[in-house]
């Protein structure tokens, strides 16, 4: 009996392993063209381009990455901040996409003050 | 050996990870909402600061004037072109004054006198226009000169009240066509400060080769505080819609001497963005990493 759970379970993730890899090759050919639509300066077909490939491998940083970029670049500054953040969850180490998000944070952190201190001080040291 | 293999392992995993992420520099513009709505107005009037500080620049003056060419030229509102308001007079005049702000009136001059050498030689020099276009009959077209006793933020707070005065700013906004209003206060203030700072030193080694290194050393230093409120105003109903407070600073060797007025355009440039945003929208322009 255990020996046919363990078999079921070895089969079970040998096939799965090739579908997550279909996934990421086909969210990797999305990635790949809203990368060139976005070079074009066409964003409205990147961010779906991007928003496809999240939604084939919901793991893909890079792409959740690139999506961020796109809602930056369209002052959607909420969904950007949330794609950055998943983004970082699956990849914490991920230098560019660090860096990214903290240039990000600098004007978010810019526009969320201005909306909250209405007659507070606003300093620069 | 075991330490070449550890370095070539090494080598190839940078170049591993180097190679497998393709990522693409790309400019972006992001777009910032201002933070006041308002499509409401079409005019804009800069009706003037209660001002203190150094004697050495006239707050009221140059924030207005530098306020109006800034809207001017970065704004979709129509900038009204008339004599600063003499706030400081109609505060006096309104109930809420204290004493002794009474007891010392405030001497009008034209707006054209009011301002310093350093003022008209900063405006000769950019190219800006000085003189003011009186629209219309203001309720006081004059300016006046800024009282000794305004020499601490805490000194501005009588004269505050001026802001809240509804029937005030509607007279006003009636007068120049329901504009957006901008006023309040700024504070130019000299200070000194003294303490450790970190600046670069070049050396040269007994060979005579050069390195810059970091060294410590006390110093005295001195420089201005810019802390201006900026008042939003609402010239069909004479209500406050939003108020700003900011504060900057800046500090230059004791030995360096910087006019007061390079000091406070040097400030202002930092606020004006800001400022900006709040009536307009704003791009702000970056560089993004895209990756594949």
């Amino acid at each position: 009996m255990r020996t046919r759970v363990l078999t079921f379970f070895l089969v079970l993730g040998a096939a799965a392993a090739p579908l997550a890899a279909d996934a990421r090759a086909d969210a990797k050919k999305q990635v790949e063209f809203g990368i060139a639509v976005a070079q074009r300066g066409l964003w409205r077909e990147a961010i779906y381009r991007w928003e496809r490939a999240v939604h084939i491998d919901p793991k893909y940083a890079e792409a959740l990455n690139d999506l961020a970029i796109a809602y930056e670049h369209e002052g959607d500054l909420n969904k950007a901040r949330v794609a950055y953040e998943k983004a970082l969850e699956i990849e914490p180490n991920n230098a560019l996409i660090k860096q990214n998000y903290e240039l990000f944070k600098e004007i978010n952190d810019r526009t969320t003050r201005k909306d909250t201190q209405d007659g507070q001080d606003n300093q620069t040291p | 050996m075991a330490r070449t293999t550890r370095l070539l392992s090494g080598i190839a995993a940078i170049l591993l990870i180097a190679g497998c992420t393709n990522y693409y520099e790309i400019p972006i513009e992001t777009p910032i909402k201002p933070k006041l709505d308002v499509s409401a107005f079409q005019r804009v009037l800069v009706a003037g600061f209660i001002a203190g500080g150094t004697d050495d620049v006239d707050g009221n003056l140059e924030t207005t004037r530098l306020l109006r060419s800034q809207l001017r030229t970065k704004s979709d509102l129509r900038v009204i072109d008339t004599d600063v308001l003499p706030l400081m007079e109609v505060a006096n005049e309104t109930p809420g004054t204290p004493v002794e702000a009474k007891a010392e009136p405030t001497r009008a001059t034209p707006a054209s006198d009011g301002e310093g050498r350093e003022g008209r030689d900063a405006r000769e020099k950019e190219g800006k226009e000085t003189k003011a276009e009186p629209k219309g009959e203001a309720p006081q077209a004059a300016t006046p000169d800024k009282p000794a006793a305004i020499k601490d933020p805490k000194d501005l707070e009588p004269y505050e009240h001026i802001f809240a005065d509804v029937e005030y700013w509607k007279k006003i906004g009636e007068e120049y066509q329901n504009p957006l209003i901008v006023t309040g206060t700024v504070m130019f203030t000299p200070h000194q400060r003294s303490g450790i700072v970190q600046r670069e030193e070049e050396v040269y080694d007994s060979f005579g080769r050069r390195r810059v290194v970091p060294v410590r050393t006390y110093m005295e230093r001195k420089g201005y505080i810019l802390q201006p409120k900026f008042v939003f105003i609402d010239g069909r109903t004479g209500t406050v819609m939003h108020s700003e407070n900011f504060r900057e600073e800046v500090l230059y060797n004791a030995n360096q001497s910087t006019p007061a007025l390079s000091s406070y355009f040097e400030l202002m440039d930092r606020l004006i963005p800001s400022f900006l945003s709040t009536l307009s929208s704003q791009k702000i322009k970056g560089t993004r990493v895209l990756l594949q």
